[in-house]
């Protein structure tokens, strides 16, 4: 019977994770437009202005390019699915999720790339120079952040023992000690948050300037309800890895497994607080630097590899580090 | 029981070879025959490998047949080893002959083909059958000779030539190789079978190791010695190639595995070093390579020998982990080196099989004169992107699962003791976590290429979709990986005794884990589970599908492309394979392959077109292959007046000769 009941729990807490998720990618969002446009002294549109676009969107009839094949009106579909999967299997108001073992963090990190790989592939479907040259740049920042995303998982791994997320944040709540490890990985980890989510100084996700675009370029043949999805799941992507960041970073507040109503309610309080935190300080940083030009990218994401290398080199030597 | 069977198929894929020599009458019938039978043949191979791998397990009694040396005599046995590259080698050798009933109609020039292939079939049987050294060396060349043949089938070309030439010379140094370590491994007393190597007293156990991976590196295509792999590997009729590719790598592996693991005793920890680093080395240079070529072919050949290196960085964690006695984690990255083998056989089969598709329907193999055959091929496309999907290992397809047990390994090698190890195992694994990021640029660029965006060339535009037995075969594999990615537990279970008979361990057995989830050591410390993700994305892409389409919009309408308004109906303006490498090519290739381009532009009022030259170096081929090249054809020109002496100066040579070996003989003494 008590099995029952927590397995039906566990199955609660993982719906309204996956809920949570889509409900807040969008807030999260606006608030950093919000932000964004308050530190440029503009008024800048409301907090709930990317719930609207995305109703707009997919209300909208959609436009596809003659010779779109069917890889393209199936992969939008996919793109979110992933996406969405990935962000509701980071723990964010509560550890031992019902389904959170289904994939572990460099599962997690190979999901991403999933939805990244389709999503090259259709800026190449339709056959335009734009497309192809998003697809291009993308794979070549991929082909860096994934690495050095990976070897920050080892650090994080291996001090934790564990490259389970739940055992991650379990571990940091218990063992909350600064290490040289640990730092060098967070570091690298908001570095390849950023590159991943097309941020400045890496892309630009405003930007009409084609030749700069990343990200739009992929994307531009897209319209309507389209557009929508993939749209949705850039903004459950950022979210992602701010829980991400959070989950194994400042994993402070985070309710415990079996935990009460009370302690999740306060894991959501302070989730919700993490989000604003992490999405204010990526705009102070977006507002505080200049744009790089595409070729310096690689040796920007090249730091981040080189960190998660030395945190893990630095464990192989000693545990204690 | 299985090994008798086993030679009875095999002895069916010799005759078969004997008869397509003989045989005359129409070329289309011959052709389906003989692949009709090879498949049959393969087919109960398989069933053998796997009825051996499940319900027997051990080591089977040997067949001895009274061919071969007189006092050696001929043994063939199965062992779980030998079981599981049955399979693997039996699979792919069922679908390559399942899509050549299709495929080989169009071969033009059948004779050079149909001969040879069943004998190919048969060689690699025999090698994984081999109980002795001699059946083993035999059957070792007789498959090097029959796809070299398979190679030169159409030898007009000169580039084929070319690859013949290379692939023979290194394919008789590998078996050079291969020929002492056996020499050493029987030892003074001679003893040829290998259970007489097992109990022989053990002579230079490390050069045994150096030349075992000379012989069966050079086989598989580790780096240095891959540079006969793409030449070779592309020239050859699409199955083959496949064949090569997917199955002769790794009856190589196979052939590492029999010596290393097996006949060579303990291993000293500092060998899984030397493994190891090769096997990093190989897979950033193997997908580096692949990502510069724009002959498909070409590119999976390049990219089959990233995947040798996957799998070499599992057998090297395993040597490392046996070494220092830590059995439980050398049997998980065994069975990742393993579990790697038997995908890679998989997808690699299933993309040359495509490739061979598109070169049917267009005759191209450049991706520069095709483009958009999504449209023309659908089916063969959907097949291609699942064997891209896989290969570039992404979750829920195969490769994935393999990759992610090899950096479980990793994860548990600080445990190693010794600083060697301590400092090249995160090295290593970096490296594995870039190739694995650049495979994947690389399939994005193989599949953008030649299936998206609009026809290069009328070939790619008029192209219609393959036959049916081609199509199965694909669709048959494409099957499969998603079979071993969505349930790997099963596929880990079947190899647990091939690590229990090497290794003395295995992995926990996964198939009883609730929700068929993937643990290798406990739940608390990683687990992976493909079918649950494979559920999870498929119901929430589905009910994206719904929401949308009931309570929002499904209208769609086709317009021209918007291309920020400013579309082009020209195909060149479109990204082509060497665009969109471009910008790896100049962070990566500057170093690996010393890449330079140079713009020439027109001076100010000439209307000439700019042009823009790449040039890259192969630095391998000049620093090692070209200058050997070079000492051997001086010492050749040296050596050419020896052959043009008087009666009187060759008998003086031969007294030199013959006082010097004498004394020789009595220092020695």
């Amino acid at each position: 019977m008590v099995v029952i009941l927590d397995l039906i729990l566990g199955l609660v807490v993982q719906g309204l994770q996956m809920v949570l998720v889509l409900a807040l990618a969008p807030l999260l969002l606006g608030f950093t437009r919000k932000v964004k446009a308050r530190l440029l002294r503009r008024r800048g549109p409301p907090v709930l202005q990317p719930y609207r676009d995305l109703l707009k969107l997919i209300r909208k009839e959609a436009v596809l390019a003659q010779n779109a094949s069917w890889l393209f009106r199936a992969a939008p579909y996919l793109i979110f699915a992933t996406t969405w999967v990935a962000a509701a299997l980071v723990p964010t108001f509560a550890t031992g999720l019902s389904f959170n073992w289904a994939a572990d963090l460099i599962a997690l990190t190979a999901l991403v790339g999933s939805a990244r790989f389709l999503l090259a592939l259709v800026g190449m479907d339709v056959g335009t120079s734009f497309g192809g040259i998003g697809s291009s740049r993308e794979m070549l920042f991929a082909s860096l952040a994934e690495p050095a995303m990976i070897m920050i998982v080892f650090t994080v791994a291996l001090v934790a023992g564990s490259t389970q997320l739940s055992a991650i944040a379990n571990f940091m709540l218990d063992n909350a000690t600064l290490r040289v490890s640990l730092g060098l990985a967070a570091t690298g980890l908001v570095i390849v948050a950023v590159a991943e989510n097309a941020r400045i100084p890496v892309d630009n996700p405003a930007t009409h300037l084609e030749l700069t675009m990343v990200h739009e370029a992929m994307v531009l043949e897209y319209s309507g309800r389209h557009l929508a999805l993939i749209e949705f799941a850039a903004a459950l992507k950022l979210l992602l890895y701010v829980s991400l960041i959070a989950c194994m970073f400042v994993p402070w507040g985070i309710a415990p497994a079996g935990a009460g109503i009370g302690a999740m309610a306060w894991g959501l309080l302070t989730y919700v607080g993490k989000l604003f935190a992490g999405g204010f300080l990526l705009v102070l940083a977006e507002t505080s630097v200049a744009k790089m030009r595409v070729f310096r990218v690689p040796a920007f994401l090249g730091i981040a590899l080189m960190l998660g290398l030395l945190g893990t080199l630095l464990l192989f030597v000693s545990r204690s580090f | 029981m299985p090994t008798a069977v086993a030679l009875c198929g095999v002895a069916v894929l010799l005759g078969t070879a004997g008869l397509a020599l003989v045989a005359r009458g129409r070329a289309a019938a011959i052709s389906k025959l003989v692949y009709a039978v090879c498949l049959a043949a393969a087919v109960v191979l398989l069933l053998a490998g796997c009825v051996h791998l499940i319900f027997i397990q051990g080591r089977a009694e040997p067949v001895v047949l009274p061919i071969g040396l007189p006092w050696i005599g001929a043994h063939f046995r199965l062992d779980a080893l030998a079981a599981f590259f049955l399979i693997v080698v039996n699979l792919g050798a069922a679908g390559a002959s399942l899509f050549a009933i299709g495929y080989g109609e169009h071969e033009t020039a059948p004779e050079r083909v149909l001969p040879f292939y069943p004998a190919f079939l048969a060689g690699m049987n025999l090698v994984v059958l081999a109980d002795d050294a001699f059946s083993f060396l035999f059957a070792w060349e007789l498959m090097s000779l029959t796809s070299w043949a398979l190679v030169l089938a159409h030898h007009r070309d000169p580039d084929n030539r070319h690859a013949g030439y290379v692939y023979i010379l290194m394919a008789s140094f590998g078996t050079l190789a291969l020929l002492l370590a056996f020499g050493l491994l029987a030892g003074g007393s001679g003893g040829y079978a290998f259970d007489q190597m097992r109990e022989g007293a053990r002579v230079l156990p490390a050069l045994v190791l150096i030349l075992a991976l000379l012989g069966a590196g050079s086989k598989a295509g580790l780096v240095p010695l891959h540079v006969w792999l793409p030449l070779a590997h592309p020239a050859a009729p699409s199955h083959v190639s496949a064949l090569m590719s997917g199955v002769m790598t790794k009856v190589a592996v196979y052939g590492f595995i029999r010596i290393v693991f097996d006949l060579n005793g303990a291993p000293a920890w500092w060998w899984s070093i030397l493994i190891i680093a090769l096997a990093g080395i190989t897979c950033v240079m193997g997908v580096l390579s692949a990502l510069m070529q724009h002959d498909l072919k070409r590119l999976l050949a390049y990219h089959t020998v990233e995947n040798i290196g996957i799998i070499f960085i599992g057998l090297g964690l395993a040597l490392a982990f046996s070494a220092h006695g830590l059995s439980a984690p050398a049997a998980m990255a065994f069975t990742a080196g393993l579990l790697h083998v038997f995908n890679h056989s998989l997808f690699k089969s299933l993309l040359f099989f495509g490739s061979g598709a598109i070169l049917n329907a267009t005759a191209e193999r450049d991706m520069e004169h095709l483009g958009g055959l999504i449209h023309t091929m659908p089916l063969t496309a959907f097949a291609f992107l699942t064997g891209c999907a896989a290969i570039s290992a992404l979750p829920p397809l195969n490769g994935f699962v393999s990759e992610w047990l090899t950096f479980q390994a990793i994860l548990l090698s600080p445990t190693l003791p010794s600083w060697g190890l301590k400092l090249i195992v995160p090295a290593v694994g970096a490296m594995l976590a870039l190739s694995a990021a650049l495979a994947a640029a690389c399939f994005v660029k193989a599949f953008g290429v030649t299936f998206l965006g609009r026809a290069r060339s009328v070939a790619a535009q008029s192209a219609t979709e393959t036959d049916r037995c081609s199509l199965t075969a694909m669709f048959a594999f494409a099957g499969l990986c998603l079979l071993a990615g969505i349930l790997p537990g099963l596929f880990i279970d079947a190899l647990a005794p091939v690590a229990q008979r090497l290794l003395g361990a295995s992995m926990p057995t996964q198939s009883f884990i609730p929700w068929l989830s993937i643990v290798p050591i406990a739940e608390s410390r990683s687990s992976y589970n493909g079918l649950l993700v494979f559920v999870f994305v498929g119901v929430s892409a589905l009910a994206a599908v719904q929401v949308i389409h009931r309570y929002a919009s499904r209208e769609l309408r086709r317009g021209p492309a918007w291309d920020c308004g400013f579309p082009d109906p020209d195909p060149a303006t479109q990204y082509t394979a060497d665009s969109f490498a471009q910008p790896i090519r100049r962070v990566f290739g500057a170093v690996v392959f010393r890449a330079r381009e140079r713009v020439e532009m027109p001076p100010p009022g000439d209307a000439h077109a700019a042009r823009l030259t790449v040039t890259l170096r192969d630095l391998i081929w000049d620093t090692l292959y070209a200058p050997l090249a070079r000492a051997i054809a001086l010492a050749a020109e040296k050596l050419n007046r020896l052959q043009f002496l008087t009666i009187r100066q060759y008998l003086s040579l031969v007294f030199a000769a013959l006082v010097s070996l004498l004394l020789v003989l009595s220092i020695w003494s």
